[in-house]
């Protein structure tokens, strides 16, 4: 085994302190007695029971699960479907421009969906709240779900539809009990996603949300104008910590799956 | 000339009144302009042991897969069993295939996999376990019902397969390089299985295979595919000992060809000019052949003796240096190089001791063989 | 055959009417002009008029807003200095990630998957938390400040927050997994025995990283660029949250327009010049992944 250099010993170091230290003070003085936020003054728990009283907040935090649930579960049923004319329809009319429209929203800035939507909803007169959130966050994120869903897509082996359509499934069967369970893996890893982006979008959903509908990005963005909050630490070190539980664990269980798939190979083999 | 089967062998495409199970007629598939399938009549027959042999791109898979119904032919009918097929869609088919991947499905154990196509047919529930039980039986793979696929050997994802295909008990089964994925010894083993098992369920077997070992060793009859024609379509022995043209030969084990112009042709017995000054060569005479054209005389390199010594009043001799020798344990290949540029392959077995043997590089030797080892054919 | 045209019809017609439709509304605004009244553009198309309607509705349409943008350098500066933040902290970016990237893929086998995983991690953090803790660190009394002028670097303290170097900052935290990602990729994938035949071949350690490593990684860098350049041409949320007023942005140009200014022609125009600015980056990314495919065909 070969030992890191010093020059790549001090790249990871820096590196991964940039990254992380702004997070650690952010969580650190979550905990800070002190109103003034950049001065310690002692241990406390104040502002997480603050936060937990603020109607605002829960009512914004409220918005964003539903739009999020909403949301990413329309996309990942839009995107898979994309995904599969993408990998499998072969032509048809008009595919290059359905490919345009799948990729195109992964580099539009969002400002542009979201002015571009807000225009629509006005024009067709669709009052805007929970749903034209929805409705927005659906569309961008299915587009995700189909770059996950169709990667998937391409190294599956179709022979396994063909040996079910054999065995006597109807194709609709064949999805559901062979297609749908071998891809589940992408099309939950593009529900997350597409849920995370929709709790962590703010832009789009300030021109897509009415005066009724405040999601927490929102409220966040009017809070943190204003200037440094301990608040908004507390919220943040929540949200931090939810995701970091998050992440690692989906990674863990899937680490633990790969490998009980090795052992079980190299066993079958012995 | 007779064939090597006894009339009271299983030969049914012998017998005028014989009903096919499979009759391919005039089929024709194409893919925009690429003819995959060109015109093709064949018969199949009940419990037959068929196999597709030819390389890759010829057209097998693509006739194979008419018969799953994943492809429907562009022009002409294909039945099984009497019914027309065009349109009906293969979980419609009393057809299974075995995949070249084996296809076996990850997510569900081995016992689910061969109960699956089960599960969809109409036998009632209570029959199913004990169907998927006489199937592990049948390919001893009992102790390993519980598991996933990616948690047996190669050999017995294979077995699975097997069984699941045939767990519906199809009229017909099709098994698309079956034994491709297996190392050489396995392959072996496993084929001789797969003659029994067929034996045992009396199912007809059409198998597609780039291998001709593996047909010739499996196989009641053989195609030879070309571009999608069919060029020979015979018995295994037949297909080794009398190929219809250079393209079987050649495809078919390890042959020597020497061209020339077929000069007589005399009942079984042809005549063939390869080289200005030297006596002509004889062959048994392929079917059909003429008098005055170009041919080829083909030639087993196993049925050609090498020796130091004139081999004396033979027909078919040749003198040539050799040019190269490849021990290959039970038998010795010889190069032989023939004043004119023709190369020929022979084939010794190794009976006496490498020393006693006493042929060497660059020795002067002759070839020689009977009139009848080698077959002369058109070109 | 209808269980495809469904499976085909149903994303179709739902990217068309979500992202086609309003594309075209943007376009057909931002030809329009400003008016007080609701919705703020006149005209709108009415088609009780019949042919004649829809012909005036076209008949009133006009460059104006281009002319307007063009006219009022405001938003000259805006599209410039938008470019030229972004290409600053492109470049910050990729001297950033190189390094890190770099000692990742050098790093051994069993440590490479929990690298990877710190580097995503923060991708899945709220975008807006990551911005928003910089604010507590630039700032004249933050972190920094007090870290420095506890060292005796500096007298008084530096204002950062609000300028546009807390902008640069904030791009080059908030992507630097954009950009170390593909460049990592690339570098992992390379064979070592390359740089071990450099050397064998008379190179030394550093002339074997330039003429290897360096050019071998390009395509990974190129991505990355590209990945940390289109997005941060458009950003909005860094420039609202540590720039200054100082600090133009085009995404923030269009928020105010629409927001403040309520006007929905120019802002639509803002973001019909915006789209064609960043035509040419995305084209040339496309260009540059597919290349990236065929080669590791």
């Amino acid at each position: 085994m070969k030992r890191l250099s010093w020059f790549n010993i001090v790249a990871l170091t820096l590196g991964f302190a940039f990254l992380y230290i702004p997070m650690l003070i952010l969580i650190v003085y979550s905990f800070n007695a002190s109103k003034l936020v950049t001065v310690w003054a002692g241990f406390s728990t104040r502002w997480y029971g603050e936060l937990l009283r603020n109607e605002a907040f829960l009512d914004a935090a409220w918005v964003t699960l539903r739009v999020g649930v909403f949301s990413s579960t329309i996309a990942t049923v839009l995107g898979t479907m994309a995904a599969f004319v993408m990998v499998r329809a072969g032509r048809f009319y008009g595919r290059t421009l359905f490919s345009g429209m799948i990729y195109a929203p992964l580099v539009m800035p969002e400002v542009i969906t979201g002015l571009s939507l807000l225009l629509l909803f006005i024009a067709v007169g669709l009052e805007r709240g929970v749903i034209t959130i929805v409705l927005a966050h659906a569309t961008f994120s299915m587009c995700y779900v189909s770059v996950v869903v169709s990667s998937r897509l391409a190294t599956f082996d179709e022979s396994l539809e063909q040996a079910a359509l054999d065995l006597g499934c109807t194709p609709w069967d064949a999805f559901k009990s062979v297609t749908l369970p071998i891809i589940a893996p992408a099309v939950i890893a593009g529900w997350l996603l597409a849920f995370t982006l929709s709790l962590d979008d703010l832009v789009i959903a300030s021109f897509t949300a009415g005066p009724s509908a405040t999601t927490l990005p929102i409220k966040i963005f009017s809070s943190v104008r204003l200037g440094v909050s301990p608040e908004i630490n507390a919220l943040s070190t929540i949200i931090i910590g939810i995701v970091t539980v998050g992440v690692i664990s989906a990674s863990l269980i899937s680490k633990r799956a790969i490998v009980r798939q090795r052992q079980d190979e190299q066993a079958a083999v012995g | 000339m007779t064939s090597s089967l006894d009339d009271t062998a299983f030969a049914p495409w012998k017998k005028a009144d014989a009903v096919p199970l499979i009759r391919f007629e005039g089929v024709t598939k194409r893919y925009g302009d690429f003819t995959a399938i060109d015109n093709i009549d064949l018969n199949i027959y009940e419990r037959e042991f068929f196999a597709l042999l030819g390389p890759s791109g010829c057209g097998k898979t693509t006739l194979m897969r008419m018969l799953a119904g994943f492809e429907d032919a562009s022009e002409g009918a294909i039945t099984i069993a009497g019914q027309n097929m065009k349109g009906v869609p293969p979980n419609r088919r009393a057809v299974n295939m075995m995949f070249q991947s084996y296809a076996l499905f990850p997510h569900l154990t081995v016992y689910d996999n061969i109960a699956f196509g089960l599960k969809r047919s109409d036998m009632p529930k209570s029959e199913i376990a004990g169907r998927v039980e006489e199937m592990l039986r049948l390919v001893q793979l009992g102790k390993f019902a519980r598991r996933k696929p990616h948690q047996i050997s190669g050999g017995q994802r294979q077995r699975v397969a097997l069984a699941r295909a045939l767990a519906k008990g199809p009229k017909l089964l099709l098994l698309d390089e079956p034994l491709g994925a297996l190392d050489k010894k396995l392959r072996q083993q496993t084929q001789f299985e797969l003659m029994d098992i067929q034996e045992k369920t009396g199912t007809t077997f059409v198998i597609v295979t780039h291998d001709q070992e593996e047909a010739m060793t499996v196989a009641s009859r053989i195609a030879v595919m070309d571009h999608g024609r069919l060029v020979q379509v015979d018995t295994p022995d037949r297909i080794y000992e009398a190929p219809n043209s250079v393209y079987v030969a050649d495809f078919v084990g390890d042959i020597d060809i020497i061209r020339g112009h077929v000069a007589a042709v005399d009942g079984d017995i042809a005549e063939i000019v390869w080289a200005e000054g030297k006596p002509p060569l004889r062959g048994t005479a392929a079917p059909g052949l003429s008098a005055g054209g170009p041919g080829a005389l083909a030639i087993r390199p196993e049925k050609i003796t090498i020796s130091k010594d004139d081999p004396g009043a033979v027909h078919n001799k040749v003198r040539g240096k050799v040019e190269d020798i490849a021990y290959l344990g039970s038998m010795s290949t010889y190069v032989v190089l023939l004043p004119d540029g023709v190369r020929l392959k022979c084939q010794m077995a190794n009976v006496r001791r490498i020393s006693r043997r006493g042929i060497a590089w660059e020795d002067d030797v002759w070839l020689s063989w009977t009139d009848t080892a080698g077959i002369v054919l058109p070109e | 055959m209808l269980a495809r045209r469904v499976l085909i019809g149903v994303p179709y017609l739902w990217l068309l009417v979500l992202f086609l439709v309003p594309f075209g509304i943007v376009l057909k605004i931002a030809l329009s002009d400003y008016a007080l009244s609701i919705p703020p553009y006149t005209p709108t198309m009415d088609f009780s008029q019949g042919w004649s309607g829809v012909k005036r509705f076209f008949a009133a349409l006009d460059l104006e807003n281009f002319w307007f943008l063009s006219e009022d350098d405001l938003y000259w500066k805006a599209y410039l200095s938008s470019l030229r933040i972004a290409l600053i902290s492109t470049f910050l970016t990729l001297l950033a990630g190189f390094p890190i990237a770099y000692a990742m893929a050098r790093a051994p086998q069993e440590w490479r998957p929990a690298l990877m995983m710190l580097v995503i991690l923060p991708f899945w953090t709220s975008f807006l938390i990551r911005v928003y803790a910089w604010m507590g660190i630039l700032s004249n009394e933050g972190f920094l400040n007090q870290a420095l002028m506890g060292l005796g670097v500096i007298g008084t303290p530096l204002t950062l927050l609000n300028t546009d170097i807390a902008v640069y900052i904030g791009i080059v935290y908030t992507y630097l997994p954009f950009m170390i990602l593909p460049v990592y990729a690339t570098l992992e994938r390379m064979d070592e025995s390359l740089l071990e035949a450099a050397e064998d071949l008379g190179c030394s350690r550093l002339s074997a990283f330039w003429s290897v490593t360096f050019p071998l990684a390009r395509p990974g860098m190129v991505a990355g660029c590209f990945l940390v350049f289109i997005p941060a041409l458009g950003e909005f949320v860094i420039p609202s949250l540590l720039g200054g007023s100082g600090t133009l942005m085009i995404g923030k140009v269009l928020w105010e327009e629409f927001f403040a200014n309520r006007d929905w022609p120019v802002a639509s125009a803002v973001a019909i010049v915006l789209l064609l600015l960043l035509i040419v980056p995305i084209i040339l990314f496309q260009r540059n992944e597919q290349k990236q495919r065929e080669a590791n065909r």
